[in-house]
């Protein structure tokens, strides 16, 4: 077989441990957790990072007025039909072998981890600026405007007397190799094609 | 004339001490230069090893750190503690049953730590109590009482509670000998009457639940202090005995009359071979069993009715009396178990029996008479030394792993460091002041950790800063590492400090539960989220499944009790972190407040009398809402047509 379609299939593949691993990681820490809180989010779900994190997480908040963190949003159901569909995709373009599908499936791909990024930026303001009016603590900044909890789409802030960290995980890391391997695919795609 | 001639070489050697002491005061060990470094925990930073020290008169378990000596917890046992509602709670209330009634308090003594091959294994502890006799198990992973046992047959329940080395059995004997069973009968009549008990109590090897496998009837001394064999004297159990002049009176003269009491051996693998065989005469017996069930978060109290009672003399070749001089307190086995130090209380010199000695003594069947059909062996046959001159009122004995044991002094306070085999004194610190036992972390065990030793004492006197008549008991904290011991702290003890348990913390600090899991939570009154709270009256019985979480209480406000009514508040901790309790508590309650952990559910009883609407709050700090966390409740007359009703979420409900 060809390395171009062998590179397809695991570019491809890789999409799958997006069902295992989560993509992104929020955690937070202050003196009186010792043990860090935190949150994985995944493609179909946010879960805790240890045992009980996000309820503790919500019962902080609450104080400030922001929201639970959701059990079930829009983008839980539509993601993993993207990724399975985006695998589907990828494979059959392998099998045929085209390169020039390869590039169309790296463009694609590219689009909708944009297109996430957006969202969960989205999603984060929205959590941490859209606070409830009846909120017990109302912290303003000097300005006099409301105070944002937004933790950071990428690194690490300091929010009152929290340091909220926010990274990538695994699943993020296969999404990037996933994407990068479909473009090395195409590039040895066009060369296994100048050859013949 | 007698008197005198006794008396003067101990006023001597008192005088010498006593001098001894002053001048190791002024000299000050404690003011050497790095001393203040030893005991000093950076904040922040963990202590190396736990001791369970006993509360004595308070009936609780004290937990503190050592080397720093500060107090970490307060673990209620046999008495009720307002503090965490032991006893006050509904569901705590059953552990403090007994063939008695309910008993709020007992005199905590021995705490002892389970094993595994003799070694500490760190999962209970054990602690008797001796007033009204009792065997309490603490789970170290809650650092809670998971278990109490009734002993019957018993009174003064002081010769407890030791563990045998794969913690098969904790034993039990009584310090009182009594008609057996209880009768109507004249005091004087003691003699040959009265009789004493050790209990073997079967220890489950998953469960830790405790069963009475078997009583032994024992002649009427009284039982002093006891200790298992170890590694090659594993099987057998040893008990000090005093009073063997079978006194009833004035004790304290006609119970030190005989030159020698007995330390009793006892093959207690043969009896319980015996037993299993279905030896042992089944005898009516009642006692209180109550266990407390971690998911159910509450306890339960069973009445027994029988127990399996076995005569030594039907099971011969399984008791031995070992002559050990002068009313002897501690028996302490040492880690090989070869040794087993007897320490006569009255006595100028410390004993050490030797158990291969002891063997060969039964086989070549050296004896001394007996009693009560007990063969006594020869004093000769089974002794392996003696420690001259020691000091003033041996008591206890403990070791350091490395060849040396260490003994504590009443009368002279002071702990006197000897080497095993060679029984000569190497080293000597006073105490302050008259010291009763001393704790080695594991030094009762096969592996003792002989870097720290603490000193219970029973007088404090200057020590502290004075707080009127009544100061604390103390305990006081010895490097042992070196040649020499050095004393490196004092710190003060709740009750009276009777014995100490004390392990590695690292033993303990993994398994420590944070919190209990809500939905593992099968307590018949708890609610596992807010929108389940409700309350539900039945004739004047009124039950509200209450909720709580940072920071409110749902219902918080709730109307239609009335006066009369007996309204039961069960609350549940929705939280699920580490550290957040809440508490609870309604004005007017007969009771303490609860204090309830993460995840459980406990009750109180309100009996309203009087109209009017009445607060009730969280007793915790827990949140920055803390003081907002509160609610009220509405009683109306008897008979008003007011129905139940509650807010939850800020919404009003109708009750049912």
């Amino acid at each position: 077989m060809k390395k171009s379609k062998i590179i397809m299939l695991i570019a491809a593949s890789l999409l799958l441990t997006l069902f295992i691993f989560p993509l992104w990681n929020i955690t937070l820490e202050a003196p009186q957790y010792p043990d860090p809180i935190g949150m994985n989010i995944h493609i179909n779900k946010i879960a805790d990072m240890n045992p009980h994190d996000i309820q503790n997480i919500n019962l902080m908040n609450h104080y400030v007025g922001m929201k639970d963190i959701p059990e079930n949003m829009l983008e839980f159901s539509i993601f993993p039909i993207v990724v399975v569909t985006m695998f589907v995709l990828g494979i059959l373009f392998a099998i045929t072998g085209n390169y020039r599908l390869f590039l169309i499936w790296f463009v694609l791909m590219s689009l909708l981890g944009i297109a996430g990024m957006v969202d969960f930026y989205m999603w984060e303001h929205d959590y941490g600026t859209n606070l409830s009016q009846t909120a017990a603590i109302k912290f303003t900044n000097e300005d006099g405007t409301p105070m944002a909890y937004q933790p950071p789409l990428f690194g690490t802030k300091t929010i009152l007397n929290f340091v909220a960290h926010s990274y990538p995980r695994l699943g993020a890391v296969a999404l990037i190799l996933s994407i990068g391997l479909s473009l090395v695919a195409f590039i040895f795609g066009k060369n296994e094609n100048k050859k013949l | 004339m007698k008197t005198i001639k006794i008396l003067l070489p101990f006023l001597t050697l008192i005088l010498l001490f006593g001098s001894c002491s002053k001048k190791g005061k002024k000299s000050g060990g404690a003011l050497a230069g790095d001393v203040a470094e030893k005991v000093y925990v950076a904040p922040g930073e963990h202590d190396e090893f736990y001791a369970f020290i006993s509360g004595g008169f308070s009936g609780q378990l004290s937990v503190y750190g050592l080397p720093s000596g500060r107090l970490f917890k307060v673990i209620p046992v046999f008495s009720l503690d307002a503090e965490k509602a032991y006893g006050f709670n509904e569901e705590t209330k059953p552990m403090l049953n007994t063939s008695f009634g309910f008993v709020p308090w007992d005199d905590a003594h021995h705490p002892d730590i389970s094993q595994t091959n003799g070694e500490l294994d760190g999962r209970w502890c054990f602690i008797n109590g001796n007033n009204t006799p009792r065997i309490a198990r603490i789970d170290l992973s809650t650092f809670e009482t998971a278990e109490i046992i009734e002993i019957p047959n018993s009174a003064g329940n002081h010769s407890s509670s030791f563990i045998t080395e794969n913690t098969e059995y904790v034993v039990a004997s009584t310090r009182f000998s009594i008609p057996i069973p209880q009768k109507d009968m004249p005091i004087s009549e003691y003699k040959s009457n009265f009789k004493g008990t050790m209990s073997f109590i079967s220890v489950d090897k998953e469960t830790g639940n405790m069963d009475i496998k078997f009583q032994l009837l024992m002649p009427g001394f009284d039982y002093d202090l006891s200790h298992p064999g170890r590694d090659k004297s594993h099987g057998w159990f040893f008990f000090t005995t005093y009073n063997t002049e079978e006194a009833n009176s004035l004790l304290e003269v006609n119970a030190s009359q005989n030159d020698k009491d007995f330390i009793a051996a006892v093959n207690w693998k043969k009896i319980e071979e015996y037993v299993n065989n279905g030896g042992g005469k089944k005898v009516a017996a009642k006692y209180a069993h109550n266990v407390y069930n971690d998911h159910t978060h509450t306890a339960t109290s069973t009445i027994k009715d029988q127990v399996v009672m076995v005569d030594p003399r039907d099971v011969p070749g399984a008791i031995f009396f070992l002559p050990t001089p002068k009313s002897p307190h501690g028996c302490d086995v040492d880690p090989s178990g070869e040794y087993i130090v007897g320490s006569g209380k009255l006595a100028a010199e410390l004993t050490v029996h030797s158990f291969s000695k002891m063997l060969k003594a039964i086989e070549g069947k050296k004896f001394d008479g007996e009693a009560y059909g007990i063969p006594i062996l020869k004093y000769d046959e089974v002794l392996a030394g003696v420690v001259k001159q020691p000091g003033l009122g041996p008591l206890h004995t403990e070791f350091d792993g490395k060849g040396y044991a260490y003994t504590t002094f009443f009368i002279s306070s002071e702990v006197v460091k000897w080497k095993l085999g060679t029984w000569e004194v190497v080293d000597r610190k006073p105490t302050y002041y008259s010291v009763g036992h001393l704790m080695i972390p594991g030094g009762n065990s096969r592996k003792p950790f002989g870097k720290y030793l603490v000193a219970m004492n029973k007088i404090t006197k200057d020590r502290y800063l004075p707080t009127g008549p009544e100061v604390n008991q103390s305990a006081q904290l010895y490097d042992i590492s070196g040649d020499k011991m050095e004393l490196l702290l004092d710190f003060p003890t709740i009750g009276e400090p009777h014995y100490a348990a004390g392990c590695p913390a690292s033993l303990l600090t993994d398994k420590s539960k944070k919190i209990y899991k809500l939905e593992d939570n099968k307590h018949k009154y708890a609610i596992t989220k807010e929108a389940d709270a409700k309350v539900v009256r039945s004739g004047n019985e009124v039950h509200i499944y209450m909720s709580m979480i940072r920071s409110h209480f749902a219902p918080d406000n709730i109307e239609g009790i009335q006066v009369g009514d007996k309204v039961y508040f069960h609350v549940t901790n929705l939280e699920q972190d580490y550290d957040v309790p809440h508490g609870i508590s309604m004005i007017g309650a007969n009771t303490s407040e609860l204090l309830i952990m993460p995840g459980q559910t406990e009750t109180f009883i309100w009996e309203p009398k009087q109209v009017g609407v009445w607060p009730f709050y969280c007793t915790d700090f827990c949140s920055a809402l803390h003081q907002e966390m509160q609610g009220y409740v509405r009683v109306s007359p008897k008979g008003s047509s007011t129905p139940i009703s509650y807010t939850l979420d800020g919404e009003s409900t109708s009750g049912k």
